[in-house]
């Protein structure tokens, strides 16, 4: 089956689940809220999204030359940098360095890279055991499922769910305090940390400047993953990038306030190379990769190039009615919603994934809450018009091409509308058929009543007084 | 608005004359070339286009009744006639156009026509208005002088009713459940009619609100601000 059927497939289950819908309202409701009264806090906040933006525009459009500034500051004070150029090439390097320590056992902070490599299933292949120490990540490991939003991996679940899936997987009684059951997962992470071989982080900004990539977090689970391993592992897209150390000043607050309704998120943590010779504590070693991943290619589209300034806050899936309707699973990709559909074509093909750039409305939601303005409903409108040029659906282009010697011939047009407007009751009367030709539209909704005079009938009709031509 | 809506337009016109404009509608003007061009097939919005692109060429302002067919005049025509002889007509046409309620209150600085509309009416904002346009106030403007008329928000007024052209018939599923959410919301504030600036939006919501009995009625803004006595 392709991946536009089984989109379509999940979306109608999703979509009339109206349980579902009520889980993501009620906690999109919260966000909104919160995310509100932090923007309220600034006092341009429109200024801010233009700094970042222009800041993230300097950053992609001088890629090669800030990324070799951080390449060789991490360098110097002793960080191995290793560059992926696509997702084999970075499990190749990873599970080398894995393999080189010998190691058993990985734990792992949360990293939307790794899901887009496929990271922890190459792991366990290679016989390692792999611990996701985020709480929503890890939710979502036991279950077995890939994260359901890019920044909340558990949000589609309740506590009732939780506490069943901690029971039956960790052995734990059941309960609906929310802060037992973190007690619970920290309980069982807390000797994970300990025993582990390897520390893998993402990150969040890497500082051309000072060679030094920031990570934030809420639970202090990335600076034990990052602390305790003796080997340390972090995979970055080189679209993280960010010119100076002073950006954070802008970077942290606007990612807080957008990501989770924050004012600063609880850890922000920057990193600036393994332990050096005197300190206490830091890895033994530590590696970044950096991964490309077809993001050069999505550098070399002037139109979108813009998508590279994402700092994977999920803003634009938070505001999305597509996305708050069809559920974060249902799109079948590492990232879903607006962002993902802009640019899951640019990673995994546009004739695959083009229904996603389709499967929008194009309410522009998601670019008026962008924090970096990146032009997400139009490149989907972009998308769509680069796969069509490229690939031309037979039907729809013979379709367009109809209407339009239609619109060109008045008299046609009239014509049609006459027709339609007759066999009105019966179309009418045979809406709720499944057969009914219009079915898309008429197995929810009522159609249309045609009504007998058109306005150009009127424009026509009217009493020559009142014409002005 | 000519097959479907006609008393939207006819209220359009009668609006515009009351206010002393001479108001022409040339018969190229059929369709403006979005369904094709936001499904990517620019060549064949191109020829949908065209024709209305030269018919409009002498008009002082070109004054919409549909927040979505404006912004394709007004945002995209430029694009999408990009690298072509047309480019220049179409950025004079975009420069000239407006949506039906910005002409009359950022335009004309009309406020208040005098209509009386003693009803509770809730407004439903089109994506491309709010957005594309920036048109937030100007319908709101309009409704708040009209007598009789008590506005009640929304919670959702800013969230897409799901329509998107060809997405409504694509992806029926999902546009369904997003009018919905939009129905749901309206319904919630006791209203009486929906009112938008774009009858698109209004036929979907409205097939919606009728297959599902519900007595919310959805109207054009333009038929409210027509409610006057007349002479």
């Amino acid at each position: 089956m392709s991946f536009a059927s089984e989109f379509r497939n999940r979306a109608r289950v999703v979509a009339s689940n109206l349980r579902h819908r009520q889980i993501i309202r009620t906690a999109l409701g919260n966000y909104e809220t919160a995310r509100d009264r932090r923007k309220a806090t600034y006092q341009d906040w429109q200024g801010a999204r233009q700094l970042a933006a222009e800041t993230k525009w300097e950053a992609i459009n001088h890629l090669d030359h800030y990324l070799l500034d951080f390449s060789t500051r991490l360098e110097a004070r002793g960080t191995k940098v290793h560059w992926a150029s696509n997702a084999s090439q970075a499990r190749e390097i990873i599970l080398a360095i894995v393999q080189e320590k010998q190691a058993r056992s990985v734990i792992k902070s949360k990293a939307m890279t790794a899901e887009e490599i496929h990271l922890n299933e190459a792991l366990e292949k290679a016989g390692l055991k792999v611990v996701e120490s985020d709480l929503g990540e890890l939710i979502v490991q036991l279950r077995r499922e890939t994260p359901y939003h890019i920044v909340f991996p558990s949000m589609h679940l309740t506590r009732e769910e939780i506490s069943a899936l901690f029971e039956k997987e960790l052995g734990s009684a059941p309960t609906l305090d929310p802060e037992e059951l973190t007690m619970i997962a920290r309980r069982v992470l807390r000797g994970k940390y300990l025993t582990a071989d390897i520390g893998i982080t993402g990150g969040n900004f890497a500082v051309a400047e000072t060679g030094m990539v920031s990570i934030t977090e809420n639970e202090g689970n990335a600076r034990l993953t990052a602390a305790l391993p003796k080997t340390m592992i972090t995979l970055l897209g080189i679209e993280k990038i960010i010119p100076r150390l002073d950006d954070l000043a802008l970077f942290l607050p606007m990612l807080a306030t957008m990501g989770a309704g924050q004012a600063l998120t609880g850890y922000n943590t920057l990193y600036g190379g393994p332990r050096q010779p005197g300190e206490l504590d830091g890895p033994e070693e530590w590696h970044v990769v950096l991964l490309d991943n077809h993001r050069t290619e999505l550098l070399a589209d002037g139109e979108q190039r813009d998508a590279l300034h994402c700092i994977r806050c999920g803003a634009c899936l938070n505001v999305c009615p597509i996305f708050r309707n069809v559920g974060g699973h249902t799109y079948g990709t590492t990232y879903s919603g607006p962002i993902g559909s802009v640019i899951t074509p640019h990673l995994r093909g546009l004739q695959d994934w083009k229904h996603l750039s389709g499967a929008s409305s194009l309410c522009g939601a998601c670019t008026e809450t962008c924090p970096v303005k990146i032009d997400l409903h139009h490149h989907l409108l972009q998308n769509r018009r680069n796969a069509a040029q490229e690939r031309p659906d037979n039907l729809e282009e013979a379709a367009f091409g109809v209407f339009g010697w239609l619109t060109r011939r008045p008299a046609a047009w009239k014509t049609v509308r006459f027709i339609l407007q007759k066999i009105q009751p019966l179309t009418r009367q045979f809406q709720k058929k499944p057969w009914h030709p219009a079915k898309p539209w008429t197995q929810t909704r009522d159609l249309p009543v045609i009504p007998s005079e058109s306005f150009r009938d009127w424009w026509k009709n009217r009493p020559k007084t009142s014409k002005h031509d | 608005m000519d097959a479907l809506y006609p008393r939207a337009a006819i209220s359009m016109v009668e609006i515009l004359e009351r206010l002393g404009h001479r108001v022409l509608c040339p018969d190229a003007l059929v369709c403006c070339g979005q369904p094709a061009f936001n499904s990517g097939y620019w060549d064949q919005a191109r020829a949908v286009a065209q024709p209305v692109l030269e018919s409009l060429q002498d008009a002082e302002a070109i004054v919409i009744g549909s927040g979505s067919c404006g912004a394709m005049l007004k945002i995209f025509y430029p694009q999408l006639f990009d690298k072509t002889p047309q480019k220049e007509m179409a950025c004079g046409v975009a420069a000239r156009t407006w949506e039906f309620s910005s002409f009359l209150v950022d335009k004309l600085g009309v406020t208040d026509l005098g209509a009386a509309f003693p009803h509770r009416v809730t407004f439903h904002d089109g994506c491309h208005g709010l957005r594309e346009l920036g048109l937030k106030q100007p319908p709101r403007t309009l409704l708040r002088s009209v007598q009789g008329l008590e506005l009640l928000e929304m919670k959702e007024a800013e969230t897409c009713c799901g329509f998107g052209g060809a997405f409504s018939a694509k992806f029926p599923m999902i546009s369904s459940a997003m009018g919905d959410v939009k129905c749901h919301s309206a319904l919630e504030t006791g209203a009486e009619y929906m009112v938008s600036n774009d009858s698109s939006c209004l036929m979907h919501l409205q097939g919606l609100l009728s297959r599902q009995g519900k007595s919310l009625k959805t109207m054009h803004l333009a038929e409210v601000l027509n409610c006057v006595k007349k002479n």
